[in-house]
């Protein structure tokens, strides 16, 4: 972990009230995809946690919801602002512990992270297959960028305006081994129809590197940190008990 | 070179700069960020005698210039502390350390310090007295003189170290349970615990926090804190720790002349990591900046009329 500045390139619009933000400044303490930032945003005492969803040497790229008055605060960034960010947090997903062929499912601004997930898979000689649920056809982001990587991409709208209509699990196989990122619902649902994998969890954080005790959750292996032992735990390991 | 030196219940510290409990952890993470020996100790996770859970999540909420908690004290429980944490608190701080423990009842509260006072480096008890008394119709023992008094007593008696009672603010006058310590037997004091607040979830009509109410820390207590630390160092001749909202070396400084011997600093700690060092860093050009030679010299120095 990292205490850096950053300074925004970008910041547009991907769908309604989505956001992509370009970041420049050094990358060198991110380790793993579905590591996250934990931002410092004027006026707010908390840091808000945020996915890296893609970094090369230059800079890294994270998409966001706005949901509240961080996320509004992050909109309003113009490129040339400068951000303090801790980075490099959180495991992050274990790509050699993939098999050739996984499912990436990704609900929402769950995606995000699973855009640097599949590009490492790919570099590592891996052939993901990528699976992306959102509510509505004007919503969905990214499905572009991913088909752009050469992997099969498959979509799902609840209302049916794009893809198939049904919900993410819908679109993965009975039994596969997926790396899952999105709201616990869809997480769990996933859980059920999967045999293995790796998946990604959310929590109200004080710190995000392990300090307060904050979000900690229930797991077979024991406690664990959501923000420094996870946030991707193994399939394995988890409770669904701590919701 | 201005002398940042203080002295704690016999116990000489480099500077008056201490983590907070819960804040802290065990000291791991931030060893790894920068050489924590460059602090005056640091108050490690809250102790029970058996290892502790903790409240579901969240447990933590945003608030105006702070934040609220409701952890619930989830730790290993002593033992664990003293056979995993412990040894690697001594590998990676070479200064006594402060042992915050918490209970549910008495016993519990004379039975944790006892363990702990075998510990060579445990420098000093801060006893938590925020905790629900179980047999006291999970009435706070820091809101009650007499309980506080109980415990002190019990934790005096099983224990050689110091003993500092961190009180509660979360009563109507914090200098009768102050007094109440101080007559017990307590070496010296620690304040304040965060102050009991709540947030309401608009979209879902529900408390944020799990708990319902949680504790609110950060700058936005500092005022309120200062407040009952100058109350505090006045009503009783046994030293004050201060702490609530403390996050640059103005701040220390400020508690210091309120009355204050040390300062702890908490949820600073979380949204920066490396406050701590900052404030240590900086603490010898606001010294010159304000004509202080010998910090140790402005405990309660605060002016009146
Ligand atoms: C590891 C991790 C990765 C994340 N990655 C992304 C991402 O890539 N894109 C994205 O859009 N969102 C992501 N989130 C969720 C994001 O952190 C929240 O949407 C954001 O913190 C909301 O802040 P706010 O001030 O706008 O909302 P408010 O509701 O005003 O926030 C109030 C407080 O609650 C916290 N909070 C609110 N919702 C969440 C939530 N879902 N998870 C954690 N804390 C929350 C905030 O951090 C803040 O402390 C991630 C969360 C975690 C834990
Ligand atoms: C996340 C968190 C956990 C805490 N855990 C403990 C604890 O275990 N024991 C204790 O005595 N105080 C605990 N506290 C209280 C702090 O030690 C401190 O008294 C309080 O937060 C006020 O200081 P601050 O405003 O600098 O945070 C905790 C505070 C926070 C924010
Ligand atoms: S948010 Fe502080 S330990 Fe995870």
């Amino acid at each position: 972990m990292k205490q850096n500045r950053y300074t925004v390139t970008a910041n547009r619009a991907l769908a309604p009230n989505v956001y992509r933000m370009d970041l420049a400044g050094d990358t060198a303490p991110i380790t793993a995809p579905g590591q996250f930032i934990n931002l410092a945003l004027d006026g707010l005492f908390l840091r808000r946690p945020i996915s890296v969803c893609d970094w090369d040497e230059q800079g890294l790229v994270i998409i966001y919801k706005v949901v509240g008055k961080g996320t509004a605060r992050m909109a309003e960034l113009q490129p040339g602002a400068s951000l303090d960010a801790l980075v490099g947090l959180g495991n992050g997903y274990d790509v050699d512990a993939c098999p050739v062929h996984p499912v990436l499912a990704g609900g929402g601004v769950g995606v995000p992270p699973l855009y640097g997930l599949a590009k490492r898979l790919l570099a590592a000689g891996k052939k993901p297959s990528v699976a992306l649920g959102f509510n509505t056809a004007r919503e969905i982001f990214y499905d572009m960028q991913f088909a752009a990587l050469g992997v099969p991409v498959t979509v799902a709208t609840v209302d049916g305006t794009a893809g198939k209509k049904g919900f993410v699990t819908d679109l993965i196989p009975e039994g596969a081994y997926v790396c899952a990122c999105g709201p616990e619902p869809m997480l769990k649902a996933v859980h059920a129809r999967a045999s293995a994998g790796q998946f990604s969890f959310e929590a109200r954080m004080g710190c995000g590197f392990g300090a307060c005790m904050g979000c900690t959750c229930q797991t077979v292996t024991g406690y664990k940190r959501i923000c420094k032992d996870g946030p991707v735990l193994e399939y394995e390991e988890i409770l669904w008990s701590h919701e | 070179m201005p002398d940042t030196r203080v002295s704690l219940c016999g116990i000489e510290l480099p500077n008056p700069v201490i983590p907070a409990s819960g804040t802290f952890g065990y000291g791991r993470e931030f060893a790894e960020l920068y050489d924590i020996n460059i602090l005056g100790s640091f108050s490690f996770k809250g102790t029970t005698l058996h290892p502790r859970l903790g409240n579901p999540l969240p447990r933590i909420a945003e608030a105006p210039s702070g934040m609220l908690n409701a952890v619930g004290l989830q730790n290993p429980g002593v033992d664990r502390v003293i056979a995993e944490e412990l040894p690697n608190i001594q590998r990676i701080f070479h200064r006594p350390v402060m042992a915050n423990v918490s209970g549910f009842s008495v016993e519990e509260y004379a039975e944790t310090c006892a363990r702990l006072d075998g510990c060579e480096a445990v420098g000093w008890l801060e006893v938590n007295i925020s905790c629900p008394n179980v047999h006291h119709g999970g009435m706070s023992f820091g809101t009650d003189p007499a309980c506080a008094a109980e415990v002190t007593r019990a934790v005096k008696a099983a224990t050689t170290k110091p003993v500092i009672m961190k009180l509660s603010p979360n009563v109507t006058d914090i200098t009768a349970i102050a007094k109440a310590c101080a007559d017990a037997g307590a070496d010296g004091l620690s304040l304040i615990n965060t102050l009991l607040g709540m947030r309401i979830d608009l979209r879902t009509r529900r408390p944020v926090i799990a708990n319902t109410t949680g504790g609110l820390s950060g700058p936005a207590v500092f005022p309120v804190a200062l407040r009952m630390v100058w109350q505090v160092a006045r009503a009783v001749d046994i030293p004050v720790i201060g702490m609530g909202g403390v996050s640059t070396a103005e701040d220390v400084i400020e508690m210091m002349l309120a009355g204050a011997t040390a300062v702890e600093v908490g949820a600073a700690n979380l949204v920066d990591p490396f406050a701590c060092k900052r404030i240590v860093e900086a603490l010898p050009a606001v010294m010159d900046k304000y004509g202080i030679h010998k910090l140790s010299e402005i405990t309660g120095g605060v002016h009146h009329g």
